[in-house]
C-alpha cells in the first residue's frame, strides 16, 4: 500500500506567551520535537499519550490547522508543509477533522442538516442537502434528525453528527481527536462501531488520537505512543500489547483500571 | 445500626413533580467504600450533593430521611446540619481548578474550614495543614502551601483538595469523580492516594464515578443508578463475577476490558434501556400514588 501521509522530522514550537515579555517577542516552547512516521492507505493509526504529548498538536500539523516549524508533511505525495490556505482549499476536502468536544464544535444555532451540509456547498458539491440526509442515515441516525438542533441530542447522537459531516464530503482520511472521551461507555461503544464500519466501508485511513489504550486496541491497526513531544513507541496494536518496548508504554499499559476487582494493582505502582 | 443510612430519599427539579432521585436507600459501614456508578444523568452525583446540604438551587429534597450516625440530616435546622456536616464530612471534588480559588494561596484555602466551622485556632489549623499535606506526599509543604493555584500541576492540586478533605479527620467523604479530569498515570497515584488515606485514617468513602474500571480498584462494594433509580447494590467482587441486573451486565459489556481484548464492545441494547425505563416509571406511579 502507498502511503497517505508521510511526515518527516516534524518539529513545531509556539510562543510561550506566559513568559512573554512587555516588549519584544515571547520565547518560543518546543511542542513536537522531530517526528517521523508515514500512514499507509487504508490503516487505522492510534496515537496515545498523556497530557501535554503534543499527540493534539501533532494531528493539528497533519490537517494543517497549525504550521510546523520545520520538517515536511505529505499528503498523497503533496507537500503540505508550508502551503498557503489557496493551496490547501483544494486538499482540504480529503482531509477531515472530527472534534472532541461536540457542543463547541457544533454552531448551536443551526440545524443538523445545515451543520452537515455547510462545508458541502462552501466545498462545490451537488446537492449538498441530500447528502448530508445521507450522512446521517450512514452513522445510524434517522433522517428527521436532521431538523434538530445539537441542544437536542445527546452526547453520543452529537459525536455522530461531528462524523456524519466528516464523511460527507467523502474524504481519504480523517482525524479524530479524543472523540470518545467526554462519552459515556455505551456511546463510546457506538461510536466505536459505527467509525470501525465507516472505515472498512469507505476505504478509510484514519488517525485516532486518544489518551485510553484499552479504546485504541479496539480500533486501530498500529500505535504510535507520544511523550514529551518525541515517539517513544511504534508498533503493530497486538504487538504493543503483548510486549511493550517502551518504559513510558508499559507505564501507560500498567494505569489502565481494568473492570476487575484485583488487589495488587496498587501495588504495580 | 449502619453508620450512613438513607431512605427513600427523592429530590425534584424545583417547582416540578420530575425527580432526579427516585426513592434512593442505601447504607454505608463505617470505614467502607462505596462506589455510585452509573450514565451522565443518573443522579449519581446528586446522593451525595444532597447529603453534604450542596444541592444546587434548582433541585429539592422532597421526602426521605439521610441518618448519618443515627442522626437524620434533613430534620435539623440549617445551621446545626452545616456545624454536623462540617464536622463529619467533606468532599473531594471533581474539578482541581473550579474548587480552588484562583485568587487566594492554598493556606487559607485549606485552614478557613477549620477555623471558621470547626473553631480552631489558627495556629492549630497552620500546622494541621502543613501535617496533612505531608501525609499526601507533598515534598515542601510550606511553598506549597504559600502558592496559588495556578502556580500547581493538576495532579498536585487533587492532591491538595485530597488533603484538605482528610484535614478535619471526617468520619465520610464523598469523592465526586475525582480523577475523570486527570491523565491516566495520574489517576493511578491519585486513586492508590485515595485509597491509602481512606486505609489509615477509616473513613467511609462515598466514590461517584461513570467508571466500572475505578470501581473496581476501589471499592468494596458499588450501587448502579439509571435515572435516579437504584437498579443494582452489590458486593465488588460479586458484581464483577456477574452482575444481577440486566442493566448493570449492558453496562459492563459497554466497558473495555483488558484481559478480554477481542470482546466487541456493545452499546446498552434497546430492550435493556426501555426496560429500566418502565421500571422508572413504575416507581413514578407509585410515588404519585402514595
Amino acid at each position: 500500500m502507498p502511503d497517505l501521509y508521510q511526515v518527516q522530522d516534524l518539529h513545531l514550537s509556539l510562543p510561550d506567551m506566559t513568559r512573554k515579555p512587555l516588549f519584544g517577542a515571547a520565547p518560543r516552547i518546543e511542542i513536537l520535537k522531530g517526528l517521523t512516521f508515514d500512514i499507509p492507505k487504508g490503516q487505522v493509526l492510534g496515537i496515545v499519550g498523556g497530557s501535554g504529548s503534543g499527540k493534539s498538536t501533532l494531528g493539528r500539523a497533519m490537517v494543517r490547522l497549525l504550521e510546523p516549524t520545520s520538517g515536511r508533511v505529505l499528503f498523497d505525495g503533496q507537500d503540505i508543509t508550508h502551503r498557503d490556505e489557496g493551496g490547501l482549499r483544494p486538499l482540504r476536502r480529503r482531509f477531515q477533522m472530527i472534534f472532541q468536544d461536540p457542543m463547541s464544535s457544533l454552531n448551536p444555532r443551526q440545524t443538523v442538516a445545515r451543520i452537515i451540509a455547510a462545508p458541502l456547498s462552501l466545498h462545490g458539491l451537488p446537492d449538498p442537502s441530500a447528502r448530508a440526509l445521507d450522512a446521517l442515515e450512514r452513522v445510524g441516525l434517522p433522517r428527521s434528525f436532521g431538523n434538530r438542533f445539537p441542544h437536542q441530542l445527546s452526547g453520543g447522537q452529537r459525536q455522530r453528527i461531528g462524523i456524519a459531516r466528516a464523511i460527507a464530503l467523502n474524504p481519504d482520511f480523517i482525524l479524530a481527536d479524543e472523540i470518545v472521551s467526554g462519552l459515556d461507555v455505551s456511546s463510546q461503544a457506538q461510536v466505536l462501531s459505527i467509525l470501525r464500519d465507516l472505515v472498512r466501508d469507505m476505504g478509510l485511513t484514519l488517525a485516532f488520537i486518544s489518551h485510553d489504550l484499552s479504546v485504541i486496541r479496539r480500533l486501530c491497526d498500529r500505535v504510535l505512543v507520544l511523550h514529551q513531544g518525541r515517539i517513544v513507541e511504534d508498533a503493530g496494536c497486538e504487538a504493543l500489547f503483548a510486549n511493550p518496548q517502551a518504559a513510558y508504554t508499559r507505564e501507560l499499559l500498567d494505569a489502565i483500571p481494568d473492570p476487575d476487582p484485583e488487589n495488587a494493582w496498587f501495588a504495580r505502582a | 445500626m449502619s453508620f450512613l443510612k438513607i431512605r427513600d430519599l427523592s429530590v425534584v427539579l424545583r417547582g416540578t413533580r420530575h425527580r432526579l432521585l427516585r426513592n434512593v436507600s442505601l447504607d454505608v459501614a463505617a470505614t467502607e467504600v462505596m462506589g455510585l456508578v452509573g450514565e451522565s444523568g443518573a443522579g449519581k452525583s446528586m446522593i451525595g450533593k444532597a447529603l453534604l446540604g450542596i444541592l444546587p438551587r434548582s433541585a429539592q429534597v422532597v421526602s426521605g430521611t439521610i441518618e448519618l450516625e443515627g442522626v437524620d440530616l434533613l430534620t435539623l435546622p440549617p445551621r446545626q446540619r452545616r456545624t454536623l456536616i462540617g464536622q463529619r464530612a467533606a468532599l473531594i471534588p471533581q474539578d482541581p481548578l473550579t474548587a480552588l480559588n484562583p485568587s487566594r494561596r492554598i493556606r487559607p484555602q485549606i485552614t478557613d474550614r477549620l477555623v471558621d466551622i470547626l473553631g480552631w485556632d489558627r495556629a492549630r489549623a497552620n500546622t494541621r495543614a502543613e501535617e496533612i499535606l505531608n501525609e499526601v506526599q507533598i515534598a515542601a509543604p510550606d511553598r506549597v502551601l504559600g502558592s496559588y493555584p495556578h502556580e500547581l500541576s493538576g495532579g498536585m492540586r487533587q492532591r491538595i483538595l485530597i488533603a484538605s478533605a482528610f484535614a478535619a479527620e471526617p468520619r465520610l467523604i464523598v469523592a465526586d469523580e475525582p480523577t475523570t479530569a486527570l491523565d491516566v498515570t495520574v489517576q493511578k497515584q491519585i486513586l492508590k492516594l485515595i485509597h491509602e488515606m481512606q486505609a489509615l485514617h477509616g473513613t467511609a468513602l462515598l466514590f461517584v464515578t461513570h467508571d466500572l474500571g475505578v470501581v473496581a480498584k476501589i471499592c468494596q462494594r458499588l450501587t448502579v443508578l439509571y435515572g435516579g433509580l437504584v437498579v443494582e447494590e452489590a458486593d465488588v467482587r460479586a458484581f464483577f463475577r456477574g452482575p444481577a441486573h440486566a442493566y448493570s451486565r449492558a453496562l459492563l459489556a459497554a466497558t473495555p476490558r483488558h484481559s478480554d481484548p477481542e470482546a466487541d464492545l456493545t452499546p446498552v441494547p434497546e430492550p435493556v434501556i426501555a426496560a429500566v425505563q418502565e421500571q422508572v416509571l413504575a416507581a413514578d406511579r407509585s410515588w404519585s400514588h402514595a
